[in-house]
């Protein structure tokens, strides 16, 4: 019953949505700014990737903001979904056994390869589609398989932690640089180099070599608890 | 063309949603959700949207299902090791 309700729900919410998408002008934006941003960008961030310099020069708090709410959610989720005392002490009588064959061999095989490609996304950032978000994700992936292979042998929470602290210090580190140099908190620093070389577009790859560092730690972190 | 694709897609991911809904199985409920989410990865490519698609790739088909069955487990409302355990 309650399936069919949460169905008719989703279907009044479409009815909605579709409602109000055949009131908007088709193809005209309701705003100007983006217009501006795809004409000066280039020039102004030295960054290839449009997505990159609004994400992290021209809207560099809202950034901030994004990494301080993953923090608190996975923080929360960590402390709901914490195991209890009881189920500890049993996990600890019982030897963890390592995961099948299969998946022994296919985490070995993939855990490099998602590692470079985690990295390849977080440090072209500024110049191809993606960034520390998204290759934050793919390192915690990484991690995770490799956790899933092998239960017995999981990252150091002490290393994790570190990892984190330290990245979410450098990203606002890199800000407060910013504003002790006469500018705005987060504004791009350094020389912005050549369009569409790996060394460019100043600090923001710094920046997003930070955001993929904490998001990685964060959510492998939160993934190996969840597990554990 | 690019309309028929995107027609398939969201058709697909229509069907999908629903199974999310239909399948009482809950590991085959998330792998229905993370159907959704790699089609509507694909719909944001093919709008040329490649930092949406990525990241909608990474989060929403990887990551989500990986938090959503462990969660589950730890909550004990599915049980991913049942089979070994007889043994241990």
């Amino acid at each position: 019953m309650h399936k069919l309700a949460s169905l008719l729900f989703a279907m009044g919410l479409a009815a909605l949505l579709i409602g109000l998408a055949t009131q908007l002008p088709l193809g005209m934006t309701p705003m100007g700014v983006g217009q501006a941003i795809l004409e000066r960008a280039p020039g102004e961030t030295g960054s290839a990737n449009i997505v990159t310099s609004v994400v992290l020069a021209y809207r560099g708090i809202d950034t901030l903001g994004e990494l301080a709410i993953l923090f608190a959610a996975a923080t929360v989720a960590g402390l709901v979904l914490a195991p209890s005392i009881h189920a500890e002490s049993q996990a600890r009588t019982k030897p963890r056994d390592d995961a099948g064959l299969v998946l022994r061999a296919g985490s070995d095989l993939l855990f490099p390869l998602l590692l470079a490609v985690g990295f390849y996304i977080v440090l072209h950032g500024h110049l191809t589609p993606g960034g520390g978000f998204q290759g934050g994700v793919v390192l915690a992936a990484a991690f995770f398989v490799s956790f899933l292979a092998r239960p017995a042998r999981q990252p150091s929470h002490v290393g994790v932690v570190l990892i984190e602290a330290l990245a979410g210090a450098a990203f606002i580190g890199i800000g407060l640089a910013a504003l002790l140099g006469g500018g705005a908190f987060l504004q791009p620093l350094l020389d912005q180099g050549t369009l569409g070389q790996l060394v460019s577009a100043g600090s923001l790859p710094l920046l997003y070599l930070a955001v993929g560092l904490k998001v990685g730690a964060e959510l492998s972190g939160l993934l190996a608890h969840l597990a554990e | 063309m690019m309309a028929w694709i995107a027609l398939v897609l969201v058709a697909l991911m229509l069907g999908a949603a629903v199974l999310v809904l239909l399948f009482d199985n809950l590991i085959a409920a998330i792998a229905a959700a993370s159907v959704v989410s790699l089609l509507l990865s694909l719909l944001f490519a093919l709008l040329a949207a490649p930092d949406v698609a990525l990241t909608e790739a990474a989060v929403g088909a990887g990551l989500s299902g990986a938090v959503l069955a462990m969660g589950l487990r730890r909550l004990g409302l599915i049980n991913l090791g049942k089979q070994e355990e007889p043994d241990a």
